[in-house]
């Protein structure tokens, strides 16, 4: 049974206020999430003014500069800066997406960060993503082929590939798992967007030939069927991709076999 | 894992409303919803079979200020859920993922509701002689 609440020790209390320099002409105030494992308690929401003029145009820039000039203690993932590598993500102004990506002035108001959603935290901005690795390991994410490689690589026809497009350039930052209702209430069993995109990602590769084996593997009213086409997933996608329909693909797959 | 339990990150509380959420959470809640209905409507067949008073007291009912926002409710959520459902149909087949699509046909659903609701209502006032 879902769970709409926050468990009691887990609520948001307010925090603390760094104020923005004397003179800063463009302030803007960020509320970040903060949870420290050594003190432990209840999460706070400390705010943080900053002079826009002094700062990077991104989410990043800001909470780096936070980092680095205000509060040394505030934890985040971050490692390319440039939407590639999947560190930064965590839920921004209502939605999930990379920080480094997201420019602040396309927020209006105050910028609210929080971690990815309805994830254990580890320390501030840092969920625990233990569990959805694991998913991630349980849906064997390699190529799978009994022929012995040829003297080359395996060829594919132009359109073989493209059939890869739209699944390869996730980079499992994990916005839109974390933005699945169903995900939330079932995480446990259900695989979420993230993973059966992955998922799908193989069984859509000409060069896999473990079609059969992976649907059997999917074929569970948790694993695939938690899917409700409910399409947060796509709508965050920081990369643009399409999840929802990509476990449409599987689903009609399922069907097809019968 | 020593020290102190850790939190779950907020959820609900925090994520936005946009139209991909709420267009699903209603058409469960309709779903719901239609579900009682149905069971008034077997109540109001009942009714029909027990005889002409238990039928007048339940049709005074339904001609009540709660009656009829009842029936009104019913009737947004009919038209809802069919709507939607023929968009959950789309999706079963494969069309209507790319995000402006979704847009457009959940758009669609809620305009569609509200003028089939409204067509519904005017008929039937209408087939009552209201004018």
């Amino acid at each position: 049974m879902a769970e709409l609440t926050l468990p009691a020790g887990s609520r948001p209390k307010p925090g603390k206020t760094f104020k923005a320099p004397v003179g800063a002409k463009r302030v803007k105030t960020f509320k970040i999430y903060r949870w420290d494992p050594d003190t432990g308690g209840n999460p706070t929401i400390d705010s943080y003014e900053i002079d826009l003029d002094q700062c990077g145009p991104m989410v990043l820039d800001a909470i780096i500069k936070i980092k680095n000039e205000v509060d040394s203690t505030l934890a985040f993932r971050r490692s390319c800066r440039e939407g590639v590598c999947g560190s930064c993500s965590m839920n921004i102004d209502g939605t999930n997406t990379l920080a480094c990506t997201k420019f602040i002035s396309e927020i209006k108001g105050d910028v609210k960060i929080y971690p990815l959603p309805h994830m254990s935290v580890i320390k501030d901005l840092v969920p625990d993503l233990t569990q959805i690795f694991a998913q991630y390991q349980s849906i064997e994410p390699w190529l799978k082929n009994e022929n012995l490689p040829p003297e080359r690589e395996r060829l594919q026809t132009p359109a073989e590939r493209a059939k890869l497009d739209g699944l390869w350039e996730c980079i499992l930052c994990f916005s839109c798992s974390t933005a699945c209702p169903s995900y939330w209430w079932n995480g446990d069993r259900y695989l979420g967007p993230a993973v059966l995109l992955q998922a799908y990602r193989f069984i859509a590769d000409s060069r896999d030939e473990a079609t059969g084996e992976r649907l059997d593997q999917l074929e569970d009213p948790f694993r695939l069927y938690r899917c409700h086409t409910i399409m947060n997933c796509t709508k965050t996608c920081p990369k643009g991709l399409n999840p929802a329909k990509a476990i449409a693909e599987i689903k009609k797959l399922m069907v097809e076999r019968r | 894992m020593a020290g102190h339990p850790r939190p779950l990150s907020p959820h609900l509380q925090i994520y936005r409303r946009q139209l991909t959420s709420v267009t699903s959470i209603l058409h469960r809640l309709t779903g719901i919803g239609l579900a009682v209905g149905l069971l008034y409507l077997v109540c109001w067949l009942v009714a029909a079979a027990s005889g002409l008073e238990s039928f007048d007291r339940l049709q005074s009912f339904n001609g009540s200020i709660i009656g009829r926002l009842l029936l009104l409710g019913w009737s947004v959520a009919f038209f809802y859920h069919m709507l939607n459902g023929l968009r959950h149909l789309a999706w079963d087949a494969g069309w209507g993922f790319e995000l402006p699509a979704a847009y457009k046909t959940g758009t669609a659903v809620f305009i569609g509701t509200a003028v089939l609701t409204l067509l519904a209502w005017v008929i039937g006032y209408y087939q009552m002689g209201a004018f």
